[in-house]
């Protein structure tokens, strides 16, 4: 054997050695079990094999932009009256459709230059531009609006992970999904119950508290009605939780009157965690952090003897009276089961989302499917890769075993790929294996069929060798590259299963390349060295 | 072993049987898209719910469908799939009964309404068919039938997990009675679930609830994939032969995407997500294919410059006439494979598979190549310089050489 091709054949045991690395790492055991683990803990099983739930959820980045637009009409008033300017009126003229569009009415013309310099100093993120009849349009600018939505679908994310991780699944998926939708993709393994799950994620958690000036009241009318139709400044008419109902349905009705501000809100929170209120009842205790310690004494301290609304998600929980003034520590009641104190503090833990969220799509697996879909794939696979085999040993004799080696090297260098990237197996994937396979004989082909062409034609082997390979070496570089083109598409484009196929087909015939040609080349090389002149092929 | 040698077959004489071929299955396939079945688009694109419910016994699709419509679900299509010992049907509805307010409304009413006349007889007890292992979890830990002291939460729920996955994985889903837990749970853990629980006669494998903003999405982004595909191809060809020869590729493929897609149509077959995968990889196959023989052609160029193209093509054709069988044999096999033992879940894809490479086997033989041949003649006759040939003489206007091999 010459000296090139022992230096190949090192090559290429190497290359062997480190995808069966990639493959099943340094199993712990060696015997068929332990392999097996070792094999599913580097490539791992997509969803629709082990079973699981596929949500894609959406995320209303409005909502975000509205409380930012609402958060500049307060300020704008509030500056507006410490500047003295008078307005008739200040709206969003179209909440849905432009949640960033705010219209300020009847400013005269001499208080104009006034508002437009409070404007633009007070809100950067915003364009002040006159209109009709002495109205003004305070709109975002495009830019912050656009950082802004997409802020709310980061924000977004790490809540919803923060959140599936303290309910324990394992590798979940939370990522960003589509084409600036703003939807999220959440893929949970082995979650068999997607009702809770997707419960916990969709609640908003936005925990403020207030002070409460009145209520209950039984309707609305009857709040207006205790007030002679009007508030007082500065204050909101908000729904209490109905009584003997669960979070988030409503039975009776209760409405209070509670003030626009917060003494503090979510943000403000250490830590809240299930406890028992002074009845005995379910609760949930939370703990603020220094700062928001701080200004609640302060705020509490202001209020001694008035009442303190505890407002969730828009809904007052609870109405205490403030007997002292309150350090850091608070607890929440209101009627709840232990399931849902532990579900609200995990929530209240992981932090208010942003915004509203929608589900879009919702896909479960069930266990038994997985199950059955691996076996029958894996049948498939073994049974079609077995005809090609046993093909092209009976077709090419030798030159078939050289194939079948080229095949199941490439076959190797595949999962080995997928170890090393982590890559997710799903049915498709399992099915791109298969036509990695079919495919991939294509070039040991098209080699064969030249080289017995060129021996037809009178060459010698080794030359007919040699032009068999250079020959269909362009050949092969140009389906590959084309095949590759649609399979990166397809990569780009899918989701899930479809990725998982697109991912094998891509590894697949890349490691085809080097198999089919380097190997098979090899593999001939060696049988030639050892080749009588005169002697025929074997193929 | 040696199936063709020196074949000398002359598929150019037979182009206006080709086309007929062609044109039968294509028309017929687009008079159904357009008349008969119009494109099934399978849940993926179209929106609505699927649920696929296994049986314990041989399901009877008429009575499931009268308990649903009983239930108020109008409209919902139900069906037996897989072999008929697996027992399994599935459940389709429209996407006017999924809404992105309540996405999985109409799953929960199908399980309910199925639940029907079993849950009313066992009233105050749940479907332990269709419980997931947390209610059973909480249902262990409230009865505590175990008399567990402080472990009780992590013990009761790697029970719960236990007799989950003995239904679905050793009982296939479905349990014939709480009974059959008894391998795989405690005997109190047994006689305390009988006093909450009932064995309806079916249990959910798979769920799929796509929403109607998804569904256009997916449509969207599945016409897209398509067509940067092409014209991937397209683009590709051009820089490494000739325009005409990425045109006549791209022709070949769209054929064969419109013969597959028209006899999903015919059969009415639902076209899924991955069913695009697969037409995806036709394209890519059926390239292959084209491309071997084109490359063929080129080479033959250069070196039988006095030839006519038309029987530079029909040499092409014939030298590389015992690869293409052999492959597309090789991957028919495989493909087949999959077809027959790959399961439900793949069935529809392979079939696309199975079709497509027949298809673009044929198609890059009777259908790319006689479109190369039939450019040239259309040049000659309008007193052009056949492009694509090697230029001997060289003068304004025509191509560079960009052959190399």
């Amino acid at each position: 054997m010459n000296k090139n091709l022992t230096w190949k054949l090192v090559v290429i045991v190497g290359i062997l050695v480190f995808f069966l690395f990639g493959i099943f790492g340094i199993p712990k055991d060696w015997t068929g079990k332990g392999l097996l683990a070792s094999i599913t803990d580097r490539i791992h099983l997509g969803l629709d094999l082990r079973g699981g739930t596929h949500l894609i959820l959406q995320v209303q980045v409005d909502d975000a932009v509205n409380v930012d637009s609402d958060n500049a009409i307060a300020r704008l008033k509030e500056d507006m009256r410490a500047r003295k300017i008078n307005y008739a009126d200040i709206t969003k003229p179209d909440p849905v459709n432009h949640p960033e569009l705010v219209l300020v009415k009847g400013i005269t013309p001499d208080q104009s230059g006034d508002f437009k310099s409070i404007a633009t100093e007070h809100l950067p993120d915003y364009n002040v531009s006159s209109g009709a009849e002495n109205s003004f349009t305070v709109t975002m600018k495009p830019q912050n609006l656009s950082d802004l939505k997409s802020r709310a679908v980061q924000q977004a994310i790490e809540t919803i992970r923060n959140r599936i991780d303290q309910l324990g699944v394992s590798e979940p998926v939370i990522q960003e999904h589509g084409l600036g939708q703003y939807q999220i993709l959440v893929q949970l393994p082995g979650v068999d119950d997607p009702a809770r799950v997707k419960e916990i994620m969709q609640s908003t958690a936005m925990l403020e508290i207030k002070q409460s000036l009145g209520g209950p009241y039984s309707s609305e009318a009857q709040a207006f009605q205790e007030h002679n139709g009007q508030l007082p400044p500065d204050a909101v008419l908000m729904p209490g939780k109905s009584i003997g109902a669960s979070r988030d349905t409503d039975s009776g009705e209760s409405w209070y009157i509670i003030s626009r501000a917060s003494a503090v809100t979510g943000r403000d929170l250490r830590t809240a965690e299930p406890s028992r209120d002074e009845n005995g009842q379910p609760a949930v205790r939370f703990i603020l952090t220094g700062d928001g310690g701080r200004k609640f004494y302060s705020f509490t301290s202001a209020h001694v003897g008035d009442n303190l609304a505890v407002v969730l998600d828009g809904k007052v929980q609870e109405v205490a009276v403030i007997k002292e003034p309150i350090r850091d520590t608070g607890i929440i009641n209101g009627r709840f089961t232990d399931q849902q104190t532990q579900d609200l503090s995990m929530t209240l833990r992981s932090g208010a989302l942003p915004a509203g969220i929608k589900y879009l799509e919702e896909r479960t697996v069930g266990p038994s499917l997985g199950a059955d879909s691996i076996r029958s794939g894996v049948q498939a696979a073994i049974y079609g890769m077995l005809a090609v085999l046993i093909f092209m040993l009976v077709y090419y004799r030798w030159a078939g075993v050289n194939a079948d080696i080229a095949l199941i090297l490439n076959l190797i260098i595949l999962l080995g790929f997928m170890g090393f990237f982590g890559a997710v197996l799903t049915l498709p994937g399992i099915a791109g294996v298969i036509l990695t396979v079919g495919m991939g004989v294509d070039s040991n082909v098209l080699i064969f069929e030249r080289i017995r062409e060129e021996l037809r034609n009178g060459k010698t082997p080794p030359s007919a060798v040699e032009q068999g390979f250079s020959h269909a070496w362009i050949t092969i570089v140009d389906t590959h590259v084309t095949t590759i083109v649609s399979a990166a598409i397809l990569f780009i484009f899918g989701t899930g299963p479809v990725k998982g196929f697109a991912t094998t087909l891509v590894f697949g015939l890349a490691a085809n390349l080097f198999t089919a040609v380097f190997v098979s080349r090899v593999i001939f090389d060696w049988v030639l060295t050892r080749h009588q002149r005169g002697e025929a092929l074997s193929i | 072993m040696e199936f063709f040698r020196n074949t000398n077959i002359d598929f150019l004489g037979k182009k206006w049987y080709f086309l007929i071929f062609s044109l039968i299955f294509s028309v017929a396939g687009v008079l159904s898209m357009a008349f008969w079945h119009g494109i099934p688009l399978g849940v993926d694109f179209r929106g609505g719910t699927l649920v696929y419910v296994k049986y314990a016994h041989t399901p009877d699709p008429a009575a499931i469908h009268a308990e649903i419509d009983r239930a108020g679900l109008k409209n919902a299509r139900v069906q037996r799939i897989g072999q008929a010992a697996a027992n399994e049907v599935v459940i389709a509805l429209d996407i006017q009964e999924t809404s992105e307010q309540a996405l999985d409304k109409g799953k929960t009413l199908i399980i309910q309404a199925l639940e029907g006349s079993a849950a009313s007889a066992n009233s105050g007890k749940q479907d332990l068919n269709n419980a997931s292992s947390l209610t059973i979890a909480n249902y262990l830990l409230e009865k505590d039938p175990l008399h567990l002291g402080t472990d009780a939460n992590p013990r009761y729920t790697a029970m719960a997990q236990a007799i989950v996955g003995e239904r679905d994985k050793a009982r296939g889903g479905v349990l014939g009675s709480i009974d059959d837990l008894k391998t795989a749970a405690d005997p109190a853990v047994v006689a305390s679930l009988k006093d909450g629980f009932f064995t309806s006669d079916f249990g959910i494998r798979n769920v799929e609830i796509v929403g109607p903003q998804v569904g256009q999405q997916l449509r969207k982004q599945a016409l897209l994939a398509t067509l940067y595909s092409l014209a991937g191809m397209l683009v590709y060809l051009a820089l490494r032969f000739e325009w005409i020869y990425g045109v006549a590729a791209v022709l070949t493929v769209f054929h064969d995407t419109l013969i597959t897609v028209g006899a999903f149509s015919l059969l009415n077959w639902e076209i899924s997500l991955t069913v695009i995968a697969a037409i995806l990889t036709l394209i890519g196959y059926s390239n292959n294919d084209t491309i071997v023989v084109f490359d063929r052609i080129r080479e033959n160029i250069k070196l039988l410059r006095r030839d006519k193209l038309a029987d530079i093509v029909n040499k092409s054709i014939n030298q590389t006439l015992s690869r293409t069988i052999l492959t597309a044999g090789l991957t028919f096999l495989t493909v087949l494979a999959l077809f027959l033992f790959g399961g439900e879940v793949l069935h529809a894809f392979s079939f696309a598979l199975v079709i497509g490479i027949l298809i673009g086997t044929y198609s890059s033989i009777a259908i790319a190549a006689p479109i190369l041949v039939a450019y040239q003649e259309w040049r000659a006759a309008r007193g052009q310089q056949p492009i694509a040939m090697p230029v001997r003489t060289g003068g304004p206007g025509q191509p560079k050489e960009k052959i190399k091999a």
